[in-house]
């Protein structure tokens, strides 16, 4: 078992890829959709495992090939990767649960081994990203999610998913091009791929161009990644025209896991060693984030598509987590980790809840809703749980991570005052995106609508997504301790 | 000597780069990003760095050109008048370009013995190949062992790109079997040149394919590269004789498992390991020797690259084909 517990860190990865050319070559109905929700589950217990081992504060830390880094390339799984872990694996484990019905309506029986092998691509790309400690692996990892991202996005319903896909590829690769000239430039500087080196090794040459250059590039191109505004203009189409589960399961990690290398780059290798780079870092990214959280919300106030509308509402909540890191403080770290979590619940659940609602509905209008919520009382009551907790209503998780981030407001010396009105102000503009939802599910005149019922399982995850919203909003020890735990991982490297 | 080659083959590229961008005959900026490659490949082989340089030409300029052609055949080859705005692009463009040659300013001199990147990590490299794995080509022990998970990812990248045309294209009404109706003029059959010509040529780039592939210990190659000119040979064939008569050489569902297979044998080599004793990826546990072991690993990993890449091209290939059929 000891043995077992060692190989973790690695078999975090290889189990979704080893498995994906297995569940190419499986041809019977539904057990390509068998095979990948058993592994995803399987990722998920090794992340739970994972996180038991990490809570104490240490890393762990993986050779691959038994070659010592920098020589080989280094797997590390921290408190701050195993939150991210946890988000990823679980929102895939639930959107395949949850979604073998809605899948089955888009995709057919003789592209479906293509499909759940590309799931499992995703998959394991995401969770390669999170434990590698290699920039370079970093990025060819990068390439595998990315890749098999699209193909998830385009196996939407309509033919409007493809150009979204192509939107996303064209972008996503600049992304990721930018990601790797910025390594290229720093190994060219310093000879080595491995972070821990990195952030050794770059001192030296902190002041020279070439690095300056390096983390501008590297800084935009995850940037794109992420959907940091005003880069996000990818994001919308993509998670409106992609299958519904598979948004469910992209919104609730996709974004988040490019926002994590970010936070490790910068605050492992720039942020002790350039000069100012602390304050360059809030002055570049606190306006973003604001303007993010501003015209995200505002958008998502008059958008009519359901799915849009949470995808702006996205683009505004990835704008909280990137002003809790702006902060540079204990807190407003906490607060954005923590909010990486408490998003992938909220948002994850309000997609399933869309899943479930399209199995009656002809779209995802508002108008497509109209007096649905009397059809579907279960359905919609666990919408707006979800939806409550995106708001940050208190008793729910959304809450709490809202609270740590207007607590990191209140420590900065100056516009504190002002940055809580805005965190306010934007709450109540998603009162009135969710409201919408609501009042039109609950007031609406209802149509025809087709006679079909939500399936047990999608009804499972979806209350199970509800009830983890309710209770890590009330008891949010877990998610907490983690990211206080990583904001002090990620400060122990600023001086 | 080396930098005026240098910078003669990269203006060339520059001309070619800009010749591509500006040219709205999507055959002629096929062609053009097909000399792009040879002439990178060129750069790539002045730098010393043979296997990249193998690789471009066999993948940039063979494959990928033909894959090209294969999409011009389903679209057409006039571009469409532009709907993005170009200044904004070339804004964009610049921006990062002047940035890109800020950073060159203080970068180490072309060449130099003192450059970071040859002074930290690489010496262990050329140090120590020979002592753990013992084989002359330091960089087939870099992408193989040391950075082999790197490589198993690269691996896993081809395979994931294989899916998705796949996943994309399979969707089609009627991508099944179809044969010819007999006697009809498939492929370049009727042309009696460049099938004689061809039919010769086939046997040797495949015996180049295998040689590329299993000298990648002692010379520039690997599996990657050979994968990319076994492919090459083979839709050769389907150019000259007509895809059907490829797909019974190698039909589809062959395809698809050597694509799954080559990505299952290198992960199996590294569970492998893992079962040995040793870390994911290990091979020095696989035999008694540890050096005997590494070797093993290298020759077995490179083998499901090249099954891999292999399979994909191949099934990338007729996924085209088989859709250019029907219109």
């Amino acid at each position: 078992m000891n043995a077992l517990t060692a190989h973790l860190p690695a078999l975090q990865v290889i189990v979704p890829m080893l498995m994906a050319p297995f569940v190419v070559l499986l041809r019977a109905r539904n057990l390509p959709w068998v095979a990948a929700t058993a592994t995803s589950l399987l990722a998920f217990s090794i992340a739970v495992r994972l996180t038991m081992i990490v809570t104490d504060g240490k890393p762990v830390s993986y050779r691959m090939g038994s070659w010592a880094p920098p020589y080989g390339i280094e797997l590390q799984v921290d408190a701050l990767s195993a939150l991210v872990l946890l988000v990823v694996t679980g929102a895939s484990s639930l959107a395949l649960i949850g979604g073998r019905e809605s899948l089955a309506k888009v995709i057919s029986a003789d592209r479906e081994p293509y499909f759940f092998a590309a799931w499992l691509l995703a998959l394991a790309g995401m969770a390669g990203i999170v434990v590698s400690a290699d920039a370079f692996n970093i990025f060819v990892f990068m390439e595998i999610s990315s890749l098999a991202s699209y193909v998830l996005v385009a196996g939407g319903p309509d033919r409007r998913a493809l150009p979204a896909t192509f939107k996303y590829l064209i972008m996503g690769t600049i992304g990721a091009t930018f990601y790797l000239i910025g390594v290229g430039l720093i190994y060219m500087m310093t000879g080595t791929l491995n972070l821990a080196d990195m952030e050794l090794r770059v001192h030296e040459v902190a002041d020279q161009k070439p690095i300056l250059a390096a983390a501008g590039f590297i800084t935009v191109g995850l940037a794109l990644k992420a959907a940091i505004f005003p880069l996000h203009v990818w994001l919308p189409n993509a998670y409106t025209y992609a299958p519904h589960v598979v948004t469910a399961f992209l919104a609730a990690c996709a974004t988040k896991v490019a926002l994590y290398v970010l936070l490790r780059f910068d605050f492992f290798v720039f942020q002790q060693n350039l000069i100012g780079h602390e304050f360059q870092f809030a002055a570049y990214l606190m306006p973003l984030a604001i303007l993010g959280i501003l015209i995200g919300s505002a958008v998502a106030m008059f958008e009519r598509n359901i799915k849009r509308m949470l995808a702006f509402s996205s683009v505004a909540q990835i704008g909280y987590m990137m002003l809790g890191a702006s902060f540079v403080t204990a807190t407003g770290l906490t607060a954005a980790t923590l909010h990486m979590f408490n998003h992938a619940l909220a948002k994850g659940g309000l997609f399933l809840a869309i899943a479930a609602i399209a199995i009656v509905t002809a779209g995802c209008r508002l108008s497509d809703i109209a007096g649905l919520a009397r059809r579907m009382p279960w359905t919609f009551a666990a919408l707006v749980v979800a939806g409550l907790s995106l708001i940050g209503v208190p008793g729910t998780a959304g809450f709490v991570s809202k609270w740590y981030l207007i607590d990191a407001a209140l420590e900065l010396e100056t516009g504190g005052a002002a940055l809580v009105a805005l965190i306010l102000v934007s709450s109540l503009m998603a009162v009135v995106y969710v409201w919408r939802i609501v009042e039109a599910a609950c007031f609406g005149e209802p149509a025809e609508r087709r006679a079909a019922s939500v399936p047990p399982a999608l009804a499972i995850v979806l209350w199970a997504a509800a009830i983890a919203n309710l209770g890590f909003g009330i008891a949010p020890g877990l998610p907490l301790s983690l990211s206080a735990t990583a904001a002090d991982i990620l400060l122990g490297h600023v001086q | 000597m080396t930098v005026v080659f240098g910078i003669f083959l990269l203006t060339l590229l520059l001309i070619t780069a800009v010749a591509i961008v500006r040219t709205k005959n999507l055959f002629v900026a096929v062609m053009l990003m097909g000399i792009a490659s040879l002439l990178i490949a060129a750069n790539f082989f002045l730098l010393d760095a043979a296997d990249v340089a193998l690789t471009e030409a066999a993948v940039g300029a063979g494959i990928s050109t033909v894959l090209f052609l294969g999409t011009l055949a389903l679209t057409t080859e006039r571009e469409r008048a532009p709907t993005s705005r170009k200044i904004l692009s070339f804004a964009v463009v610049s921006a990062a370009a002047l940035v890109v040659i800020y950073a060159t300013f203080d970068k180490p001199r072309f060449g130099s013995p003192d450059a970071p990147t040859q002074t930290h990590v690489a010496p262990w490299y050329l140090d120590k190949t020979r002592e753990f794995i013992d084989i002359p080509n330091v960089v087939t022990a870099v992408l193989g062992s040391f950075r082999g998970y790197d490589t198993l990812g690269e691996v896993f990248v081809v395979f994931a790109a294989g899916i998705g045309v796949l996943f994309l294209l399979a969707g089609a009404p009627g991508g099944g079997k179809r044969p010819a109706p007999p006697g009809s003029d498939v492929g370049l059959s009727r042309h009696l040149i460049p099938r004689v010509v061809g039919r010769l040529l086939i046997p040797f780039i495949l015996l180049f394919g295998l040689y590329v592939q299993f000298h990648g210990e002692y010379g520039p190659g690997g599996g990657f590269q050979a994968g990319a000119i076994v492919a090459a040979a083979i839709v050769l064939y389907a150019l000259l004789e007509g895809e059907e008569k490829a797909l019974q050489v190698i039909p589809r569902r062959v395809l698809l498992g050597l694509s799954a297979g080559g990505a299952i044998l290198y992960g199996g080599v590294g569970v492998a390991g893992m079962l040995l004793g040793g870390n994911f990826l290990d091979y020095s546990v696989l035999a008694d020797d540890p050096v005997k072991g590494q070797q093993t690993g290298i020759l077995l990993i490179e083998a499901g690259v090249g099954l891999t890449v292999t399979g994909v091209l191949l099934s990338i290939f007729h996924a085209f084909a088989a859709r250019g059929r029907q219109a």
